[in-house]
């Protein structure tokens, strides 16, 4: 029951102090995972981190959820991905309660077509880092052009797009496509 | 019924988006164009919020959408629908892990899913795109290509880009920063 208590304490920490979750949250988990605690190894902790990349979810509750199962089975697993949850769960409800109440404020509007433009900027600069680290050779560039026309144009359930690009690695990898 | 329907979208959510935080960002935007408890026009501020908030972002965005949807009880339900299926899917595969790393399906299924991915995500950034730099309602009326620019916006967007690239501060800096500008020229 202790270490369970310790789980939620330390993954609500990791939670509450990293900004933007997945890579931001590396360097926190080492120090209090691998380092204070020793739930898992440096080794462990980046298998983690790799699968939770590839398993559906967010990754920073891929990883906590590792590491509570490992430890302690599903109850710790569910303990740290409590924690890793509840602070942003307590932070943005109240913001989100204290906005609905400015809102009307022809500042707060001002402020927020403001932030609007930062926001396209921060996830244009995302997306252009990700494609290039994700789209490659032109079975890849094929691939993103469809999909992104297809979104654009008729914007259909983003889930289609997921399982079609599952079963195309599939048979692309069957047909030897991916090799480099 | 609306949190029977929150918990199913945000369930789906947390089942097909694959890569973390920002790629669950299609899949609300897919929720905002088809309900209308989740305003599509609430959107860029939910992203600023979780943004510039402590917390993953998924997690964040999640439990804003929830909260406009419901109020805390949304929030809570919009963020436990999205957490279950990685709770459920991490502990089937924990037991074989090495296993499924090693998997060559895997493996080619992950190498098709991720152009997908990045384009999923680039589409909803469009959708952000187009309600904040562009007029394409005043562009339907007068049908001159110089309405269509919102020129204020693009320029400060352009701003945001080059500064972005150039000084790699937190992201709060720059939601801040634009917060200030956007009362100051009137946005």
């Amino acid at each position: 029951m202790k270490e369970l208590w310790t789980m939620f304490l330390t993954f609500c920490r990791i939670g509450g102090l990293t900004f933007g979750g997945g890579y931001a949250m590396l360097p926190m988990l080492q120090r209090e995972v691998v380092e204070k605690y020793g739930w898992a190894t440096e080794e462990e902790l980046m298998d983690y981190y790799a699968v939770g990349q590839c398993t559906p979810g967010i990754i920073a509750v891929n990883t906590a959820t590792f590491i509570g199962y490992k430890r302690k089975g599903i109850t710790g697993a569910i303990a740290a991905t409590a924690g890793v949850v509840f602070p942003s769960l307590v932070i943005i409800t109240v913001i989100a309660a204290f906005l609905s109440n400015i809102q009307d404020n022809l500042y707060v509007q001002h402020a927020f077509a403001g932030i609007r433009v930062a926001v396209c900027a921060l996830v244009g600069d995302t997306v252009i880092k990700l494609a290039k680290k994700s789209v490659k050779g032109w079975i890849g560039i094929c691939l993103f052009l469809i999909t992104l026309i297809i979104m654009v144009i008729w914007n259909p359930s983003p889930v289609w797009f997921v399982l079609a690009g599952i079963v195309a690695g599939m048979l692309l990898g069957k047909a030897g496509a991916w090799k480099k | 019924m609306t949190l029977l329907l929150l918990f199913y979208e945000f369930f789906k959510a947390g089942l097909f988006a694959v890569g973390g935080g920002l790629a669950t960002l299609p899949f609300l935007y897919d929720i905002a164009a088809r309900y209308d408890w989740m305003p599509m026009e609430k959107m860029p501020d939910m992203i600023a919020i979780s943004e510039s908030t402590p917390g993953p972002l998924g997690i964040n965005m999640a439990t804003y959408a929830g909260y406009q949807a419901y109020g805390v009880l949304g929030a809570i339900v919009a963020t436990a629908a999205l957490v279950l299926p990685s709770l459920i899917v991490i502990i089937i595969i924990a037991n074989f892990l090495k296993k499924f790393q090693a998997n060559k399906l895997v493996q080619d299924s992950f190498s098709g899913l991720r152009p997908i991915v990045a384009a999923l995500i680039a589409a909803a950034c469009w959708q952000v795109m187009k309600i904040t730099l562009f007029f394409f309602d005043v562009y339907a009326e007068t049908q001159n290509y110089l309405d269509l620019f919102n020129w204020k916006t693009l320029f400060f967007f352009v701003l945001i880009l080059v500064l972005l690239r150039k000084f790699k501060l937190h992201p709060f800096f720059y939601i801040a920063g634009a917060a200030v500008a956007g009362i100051v020229f009137q946005m």
